[in-house]
């Protein structure tokens, strides 16, 4: 049997242990998509896989059990799920007949977001569209996910770029009937950013995280969102077997715009700094490799910040090392 | 005097009527709903008749207006105390039947219950004109039929909007000068709605005994009840205030006292000297607030104090139903029904 597995994987094809057998790999931008693909999906997995998926964690699907050889029919299959999750948000791919043109950036994921749950900030299936248009097809492997507040229930502290929607609550005296219910939550639930001075409301502006929690428990709207949104950038978050770490904020209350132009420009400084000599190589280890201040510079390059933004001078990235010495290497001779 | 009146010449009229009066009116408030991306409709000023929202019911009352969540009532220093003027603007509100009705509650306990009236009430009451909204077909959650609010005559102008132009009552003679350089006469009286969704029995004020206090319906709101308030701080009726003396950070002799609304669902409504409170828990809370809507206000002053604008549905985040909760007790009281859950 000969297979060509750099391309077969460049397909969103995997490499299984049953020798012969692949299974396809079906993106779905954000976890949200119409049920009428569950259909394409039911068929081939009866059809030519095993009869079942797997649902994966970034939210995507897979269809185990496959011949090699069925990969041009599958490919024709899926085209209306590339068209219509893919191509439809703005993703150019050539041949939509022919699968996915690339897999090493993964599928973006995306908490369910203010279209359903009353704790989102923003609309997270319409920023993981727009960010998938921008870096989909492409090789490298970088990791995203966007979620719609600090509970961070997509766990965007894992990933390469966390995208965490933030909100500035605005306070209106004049609707405020001093019952504390935003005051004590805050206190239970989030940082204890909030304070009741003189029958008032005050926030430490350090101590808020912009979860907008205060709003949900105003009784009277004195607590409002405000009109602008905001974004907390946490990045190089990981799992693997190196050094596991949870991300750290890059950038705290900046807007959609600066999310989406710092990640793509996160390519060209991977294109700049990756060792070639690798088939591929994860971006948090590039970064472990160049120094933050490299890569700050790099992904911040034309990208305006406005007056509220916050950049970290400094990241302790942290984590811990399954081996002491992992980041040490011998002389040689 | 009625009227028939083009949108255009109508809103000639409001931009008139605007450098005497300021216009509030249900306006939709973009953003500032509870959730983000989404808007509320409350209270606010209005520049034209398409601000106006009709076909969504406002989360907040339009009884800010009138009785503000914060008012200063006057400063102080050490040895003098000045109550602020009172605003100069005279005041137009659209509002419907039921809040018409609501607000004459408010005038029965601001104005008419005991000795004294309550100056600050009275000095932007008396400022208010009523522009009724004509209502015919209601929301889900109303129940202002069972609850005898359906209906006023107490208004200036009454109104009916069609697509294109408007129908207008006019009662109030200082207004006749807006109107009738304007549009064609035509006698319009206005309809109420004949028929809610929602419906609700009350028990007799008089059958309800202090056996019902202890019933163990009231357990449910033990349970259900956040406390949040909302449900008080949503009503037309709800009149409850508490005092702050605020001393200013800069000379802590000079401050200012306040009155700010107060809700009888949240902590320390009842606390005393000491730190006392005598309804801790949410059930005593939704009982009190209940006997009081439908039943010691009525023994009091003849008629019920809820209109059943149906606000405190609409706006509790644990889906309780005060409409439901009323139905319970007539089941209980009138019907000696003690398994209605």
């Amino acid at each position: 049997m000969s297979i060509d597995v750099k391309k077969v994987k460049k397909n969103a094809f995997r490499i299984t242990k049953q020798r012969g057998k692949t299974a396809l790999r079906i993106r779905v931008p954000g976890g949200h998509l119409e049920v009428k693909y569950f259909d394409i999906i039911k068929e081939i997995a009866e059809k030519y896989g095993d009869g079942t998926v797997h649902i994966t964690i970034r939210q995507g699907f897979e269809v185990p059990g496959i011949d090699f050889d069925k990969m041009p029919e599958i490919n024709r299959m899926i085209k209306p799920i590339i068209e219509g999750l893919e191509l439809d948000i703005g993703v150019n791919i050539d041949d939509p007949e022919a699968g996915y043109p690339a897999a090493g950036t993964r599928n973006v994921s995306g908490c369910i977001g203010n279209k359903v749950c009353p704790f989102a900030n923003y609309n997270t299936t319409d920023l993981t569209r727009k960010i998938e248009k921008e870096i989909f097809p492409n090789d490298y492997h970088v990791k995203i996910a966007v979620t719609g507040c600090p509970n961070d229930c997509i766990k965007a502290h894992m990933q390469d770029f966390g995208v965490i929607g933030i909100t500035e609550p605005q306070y209106d005296e004049g609707r405020c009937i001093s019952c504390q219910a935003c005051v004590k939550n805050c206190r239970k639930r989030v940082t204890g950013a909030l304070k009741f001075e003189n029958y008032t409301v005050v926030k430490d502006e350090d101590r808020c995280i912009g979860c907008g929690e205060c709003v949900l428990k105003c009784p009277t709207g004195a607590m409002t969102r405000s009109k602008e949104k905001y974004y907390r950038l946490v990045i190089m978050g990981r799992t693997g077997k190196k050094n596991p770490r949870i991300a750290r904020t890059f950038l705290n209350w900046v807007d959609e715009e600066t999310v989406i132009k710092v990640i793509k420009n996160c390519y060209d400084y991977i294109d700049e700094y990756i060792d070639k000599s690798l088939g591929k190589e994860h971006v948090g280890y590039i970064v472990d490799r160049t120094g933050y201040n490299v890569f700050k510079e790099a992904v911040l390059k034309d990208v305006k910040l406005r007056t509220k933004a916050k950049i970290a001078d400094y990241i302790d990235f942290g984590g811990y090392m399954y081996e002491r010495n992992r980041f040490f290497s011998e002389v040689s001779r | 005097m009625g009227y028939q009146l083009l949108n255009k010449d109508f809103n000639d009229i409001l931009n008139q009527l605007k450098s005497e009066y300021k216009i509030y009116g249900p306006k939709r408030f973009e953003n500032k709903g509870r959730f983000s991306d989404t808007d509320v409709i409350g209270y606010g000023e209005i520049d034209k008749l398409e601000d106006i929202v009709l076909d969504e019911k406002t989360y907040f009352s339009p009884k800010e207006i009138i009785y503000p969540i914060r008012q200063t009532l006057f400063y102080f220093t050490e040895d003098e105390v000045k109550v602020p003027d009172a605003p100069e603007d005279k005041v137009i509100v659209f509002l419907r039947p039921c809040d018409i009705n609501g607000i004459k509650r408010l005038d029965t306990i601001f104005l008419e219950n005991g000795p004294y009236k309550d100056v600050y009430y009275e000095r932007l009451r008396e400022k208010v004109k009523f522009f009724m909204i004509e209502c015919t077909e209601g929301f889900d959650s109303c129940f202002c039929v069972s609850m005898n609010s359906n209906k006023t005559h107490d208004y200036a102008v009454a109104i009916r909007f069609n697509e294109e132009n408007v129908l207008i009552d006019l009662k109030d003679r200082d207004l006749l000068e807006y109107f009738e350089n304007y549009g064609k006469a035509e006698e319009f009286t206005p309809e109420y709605i004949k028929e809610n969704k929602a419906k609700v029995s009350i028990p007799y004020p008089e059958k309800v005994t202090n056996e019902m206090f202890e019933h163990e319906v009231w357990q449910e709101y033990t349970r259900r009840c956040i406390g949040c308030g909302r449900c008080n701080t949503s009503c037309i009726t709800c009149s409850c205030f508490t005092m702050q003396d605020v001393y200013y950070d800069a000379n802590k002799k000079v401050g200012e006292r306040r009155r700010v609304w107060a809700s009888c669902q949240i902590d320390v409504f009842t606390n005393m000297a000491g730190g006392h409170g005598f309804r801790e828990k949410q059930g005593q809370r939704m009982r009190f607030k209940t006997m009081h809507k439908i039943n010691d206000f009525y023994k009091r002053f003849g008629f019920h104090m809820c209109v059943g604008c149906g606000r405190c549905d609409d706006v509790c985040p644990e889906y309780i139903s005060f409409s439901k909760c009323i139905n319970k007790l007539y089941s209980i009281v009138e019907e000696g029904n003690n398994d209605e859950k």
